[in-house]
């Protein structure tokens, strides 16, 4: 860990002017990541711009048209507890408490989340190959130990996994990344924040430099009635998920009006099928049509060895958050299947 | 002499330091801040096999704060004989040089040392010593070596580890014969032991060849003996200190390489070092082999054993013969008349591993009663009822009685406790909700040791007790135990008992380790408490118109301090009035508790128990939580029931992590762990225990020692992997011949 030159922002227009005026500084808020990163020498900046009193960007509010603000700056575990998100989009709140520990949650940023990087084992060990970390240099992982390693969306340079709870119920809810930079201000569908690996692994996302997450808008629906987020892993608590699944519909009696279904621990992004979900649309909510269902969201999707075993856990995981949804009250801590 | 007995054994006391630990004044080995002190930082190679060809330290040592950058290439000068590196637990073999040349042995392998003012600019300097390598080819996967496979070379571990013995009867025609037989393989991962406080050691360098060291260590005369030696010092020049230890679970057995090189730097640099490992370096020396198991068993109609074959391969270092007693166990607990056990290690491009938590009966005890459990099915016998008919009062492979075994009780008591009537026979016949639920038990077998222990033990003149042996205390509540020994063996109430411990000047005792400090050290301090006894009374006996004068032994009795005649308990002196008689001048013996090796060849020794676990598997994801467990465990005397139940539950815990979680992922390719941090290397969380009942049985043992004591440390965990994977064969009708069992197998 090297040597580094502290500043602390006193606003979002200081913190931009302080990004763009330190050489290779980064932003730190609840650090939970960065700080791991740092200490594994995987990064070192020579500079960090502290965010964490940018009070401005600190607030749950509602906004006139009904949305919802996140503030980038706010809690993890804020934003979990808040009454607007725990009676209007408990999708989010149950996505959340689902990810790392208490501590962590504390800590964590809701921007720096949308931030954090991939856990793959080789990205984090700075003594060999990895495309992620050093484009160009390899990816051991396709022939190595790939359990927790992506099956949708890979490309021949990268196989990681985007390893975020929260965001996977930011992409059902189709929220909006609002950013501010040395170009002014600009927002970002959730679907375009987060990209695929591609020939540029080393980029996990869209925003620009020198800019910074001021906020995150939820749309008005955050389908209260029926929603499920189930996480599979290693252990019931404090692991990554192999698969996860966030599941929201609209009904009618038992007609699906709208769903939305995004995957977890899938892929280099939060993983959505429209076609998916335009298939569930006016049709029964059954298992046998969260199956179909399944087959769309899971079409193309291709194992590496260790993790083969995800394409029909992710099926099952479809069908069962599927009918965890229809009835929320199924679901159990730490995001668990129902009993 | 009459004492007033058990007063304190048997009481469920709390740890006399748990304040300390709770409220964080309990001082580990890299919490000691003295002055002038230096910091080191290991750096560790990047490559699994071949040679450094060049060490390029001039950007680390240009900045700030920078002291030294030590390698093969400036090293100190050290001893010259492989023996003198030798640690009183090592194997057969070479052992392990740091810096001793330019060659890697296995990925991680220390291979140079950042000395600077501060831990962050040793640690930053750390990533700017550059090396270059010659890369050779290496072997690091056991699976596809099993053609190195050979047996272990001899040495002194062997006495305490023994090879398998010869095949008896004739285990093949057996075996064809049989009525019902089951053949299975079971491979297990690499575990690392992962203690939660990191290896550190603190030396202060006092001059004269003289050093004072804190160290993470479960043996500290063992370390000051390999200082000493390697490092050309007088014994009593160098002290080891270890008064806290957080965990070792068998670690620190060895010394490890942050010693000696801390060490090293302090002499090279006549100053005082600290040298504190980070979570990634815990990966890089001591862990549990990976292996692979073959077994055949077979049986009669009634289920009666007729043949036992265990053959098991593990591996080790290609330096050292690491071995652990796999293969032998199951004639230990079942009578057969044909056997054969087989045992070899396959040398792999990786450090030595070593002793961790019940090594090799954790191992081998998951794959024999796992393999008994499918003959259970195929012979439609209850499980229970299989290991009742082949139960044995004496030990069948050494053909002697066991000094004591309850492991009926604990059979019986546990499943009554656990409710195993209520289980049907059949697989996948449970339900709950979207859960299979699954019954499965397993026996637990390990062993009883006992090694030579010195204490010295004294009264002082306010009348109190102080007991000094370099024991460790590392989790296990030795401090408490031993305390309750010493208060009842003198009549004195705990307060008044110092035993002062973790400090390699005291008296001998070996490392921590094999369950077996209780009965060590504990009959060292009966021993000593029993002449301090008579140098008390003769004391006594020398007071001016002394009422003791004529008193026999067995006429006076030790209580609250005080000797009393049994006649007329008013008749007292106090041990202070005793001292103050002496012209102030502390009473004390050091004496030597050992096993009564005579007496105790006629029999085996073992502690046995029996878990029984309940499993919940979802029926479509396949995620299982083990539900409940009852483990009963017979160790003889309990001397601490609070103490060894925690031993127990930490053992259950550890049972249900090697079952579904731990394991240390080698990566072949690359020759190296993936997986080196608590993050992604799976221990269970809070979420995953779910209830856990320990019962002790009852098992009064009047010939193993002087206390009737046999050890807790270990025995909780060696059943505990067999019953829950029996117990998932019994909810989900999949046998997974492999651990961890990761619940996507189970779909």
């Amino acid at each position: 860990m090297n040597n580094f030159e502290y500043k602390q922002a006193g606003n979002t227009k200081n913190a931009i002017e302080l990004i763009n005026n330190t050489p290779d500084a980064a932003f730190v808020a609840g650090g939970t990541n960065l700080i791991d990163l740092w200490k594994y020498d995987l990064t070192h900046p020579s500079g960090l711009i502290d965010i964490n009193h940018l009070n401005e960007n600190a607030e749950i509010t509602t906004l006139k048209d009904k949305k919802v603000r996140l503030g980038a700056a706010a809690r993890n575990a804020d934003t979990a507890y808040h009454p607007i998100i725990e009676g209007r989009y408990p999708l989010l709140s149950k996505a959340i408490l689902a990810g790392a520990s208490a501590q962590i949650r504390n800590m964590a940023s809701n921007g720096g989340n949308l931030l954090q990087r991939t856990r793959c084992y080789y990205f984090y060990d700075a003594d060999v190959p990895c495309n992620k970390r050093e484009p160009g240099s390899g990816c051991p992982a396709k022939e190595g130990y790939n359990r927790i390693h992506a099956i949708l969306g890979t490309s021949e340079e990268c196989i990681a996994v985007f390893p975020s709870d929260m965001c996977i119920a930011l992409a059902a809810l189709e929220a909006v990344v609002n950013v501010s930079g040395p170009n002014g201000d600009r927002s970002i569908p959730f679907e375009d924040f987060h990209r695929l690996p591609g020939d540029r692994p080393d980029i996990d996302n869209t925003l620009g430099k020198g800019e910074i997450i001021t906020s995150i808008d939820l749309p008005e629906e955050g389908f209260s009635e029926h929603y499920s987020y189930l996480k599979l892993r290693d252990r019931h608590s404090y692991a990554f998920a192999l698969v996860s699944v966030a599941t929201a519909f609209k009904l009618n009696g038992n007609v699906i009006e709208s769903a939305r279904i995004a995957l977890g621990g899938v892929s280099h992004k939060p993983w959505r099928s429209i076609e998916a979900e335009a298939f569930l649309k006016d049709k029964e909510a059954t298992a046998e049509n969260f199956a179909a269902a399944a087959d769309l969201i899971l079409r193309g999707a291709k194992g590496f060895g260790s993790n083969d075993f995800k394409i029909q856990l992710a099926k099952k995981a479809i069908i069962r958050n599927g009918l965890m949804a229809l009835n929320p009250e199924s679901q159990l801590p730490g995001a668990l299947p129902s009993a | 002499m009459k004492m007033d007995k058990n007063i304190n054994v048997g009481q469920p006391i709390s740890r006399l330091e748990g304040k300390q630990k709770v409220t964080g004044t309990a001082k580990y080995a890299a919490e000691y801040e003295v002055n002038n002190l230096l910091y080191a930082y290991v750096v560790n190679s990047t490559i699994t096999k071949g040679k450094i060809l060049s060490i390029d330290t001039s950007k680390a040592l240009a900045l700030p704060g920078v002291i030294e950058v030590l390698s093969h290439e400036n090293r100190t000068k050290l001893a010259w004989f492989d023996v003198q590196y030798a640690d009183m637990d090592a194997p057969p073999g070479t052992v392990f040089k740091p810096f001793y040349d330019e060659n890697i042995l296995y990925n991680g392998q220390p291979i140079a040392l950042v000395v600077a003012e501060s831990f962050e600019m040793a640690r930053f300097a750390a990533t700017q010593v550059t090396f270059q390598y010659k890369e050779e080819p290496f072997k690091t996967c056991l699976k596809d070596n099993l053609g190195l496979a050979r047996t272990a070379k001899k040495g002194f571990a062997t006495a305490l580890k023994p090879p398998p013995p010869p095949p008896t009867g004739n285990f093949e025609k057996a075996y064809e014969s049989a009525a019902a037989k089951v053949e299975t393989t079971y491979s297990h991962g690499t575990e690392h032991h992962n203690p939660l406080e990191l290896f550190a050691t603190t030396t202060i360098y006092q001059g004269d060849g003289k050093l004072t060291i804190y160290d993470k260590t479960q043996g500290t005369i063992n370390n000051q003996l390999y200082v000493a030696n390697i490092f050309g010092l007088k014994y009593k020049n160098v002290r080891v200190l270890a008064p806290f230890v957080g965990g070792g679970f068998g670690s620190g057995l060895r010394p490890q390489y942050q010693l000696f090189l801390c060490v090293m730097a302090a002499l090279h640099l006549k100053r005082n070092v600290k040298l504190v490992l980070e979570r990634k370096q815990m990966f890089s020396f001591a862990h549990r082999p990976p292996t692979i198991q073959n077994l055949r068993f077979s049986a009669d109609i009634n289920g009666k054993l007729t043949g036992l074959n265990h053959s098991s391969k593990s591996e080790t270092s290609s330096f050292e013969d690491y071995f652990e007693p796999i293969a032998s166990w199951s004639h230990r607990l079942y009578p057969a008349p044909n056997t054969l056990f087989e045992q070899e290690l396959v040398p792999l491009d990786v450090h030595t591993p070593l002793d961790m938590r019940a090594p090799g009966g954790s191992t081998a005890l998951h794959a024999i009663e796992c393999t008994m459990d499918e003959l259970a099915y195929q012979l439609k016998i209850d499980p229970l009822e299989l290991r009742l008919i082949n139960y044995s009062e004496m030990d069948p492979s050494a053909k002697k009685p066991y000094t004591s075994k309850a492991l009926r009780a604990c059979y019986l008591e546990a499943a009554e406790k656990f409710g195993w009537d209520k289980r049907k026979p059949e697989p996948r016949s449970m339900e709950r909700g979207n859960k299979l639920v699954g019954y499965g038990m397993a026996t637990g077998i390990w062993d009883s040791l006992q090694f030579p222990s010195r204490v010295e033990a004294m009264i002082n003149a306010d009348g109190k007790m102080v007991l000094n042996n370099a024991v460790t205390d590392i989790g296990t509540g030795t401090l408490t135990v031993m305390t309750q020994i010493a208060a009842d063996q003198l009549g004195l109430n705990m307060e008044d008992v110092d035993f002062q411990y973790g400090d390699s000047k005291k008296p001998f005792s070996m490392f921590q380790g094999g369950s077996a400090m209780t009965s060590s050290t504990g009959v060292a301090i009966v021993v000593a408490a029993k002449e301090l006894r008579k140098k008390l009374l003769k004391k006594a006996k020398e007071m001016t118109d002394s009422p003791f004068k004529k008193a026999e032994d067995d006429q006076v009795t030790f209580q609250n301090g005080t000797i009393f005649l049994n006649s007329d308990p008013n008749t007292l002196v106090t041990f202070k009035e005793l001292i103050a008689f002496n012209k102030g001048k502390t009473i004390k013996t050091t004496n030597m508790g050992k096993p009564h090796m005579l007496k105790l060849k006629n029999y085996s020794l073992a502690t046995h128990s029996a878990s029984f676990v309940e499993v919940e598997v979802d029926k479509d994801l396949g995620v299982v939580t083990v539900t409940r467990a009852v483990t009963a465990v017979a160790a003889g005397k309990i001397i601490n029931p609070k103490t060894a139940k925690s031993q127990v539950y930490g053992s259950m815990v550890w049972g249900i992590s090697k079952a579904l979680h731990e394991e240390t992922i080698m990566d072949p390719n690359l020759g190296k762990y993936m997986n080196s941090n608590l993050g992604e290397y799976h221990l269970p969380v809070h979420a995953d225990i779910k209830q856990l009942e320990v019962i002790f049985a009852d098992e009064p043992d009047e010939l193993i020692n002087e206390l009737g004591v046999k050890g807790v440390g270990e025995i909780g965990l060696v059943g505990m992997p067999a019953a829950i994977s029996n117990a998932i064969f019994h909810a989900t009708g999949k046998r997974i011949y492999k651990l961890p069992i990761h619940f996507n197998e189970l779909i």
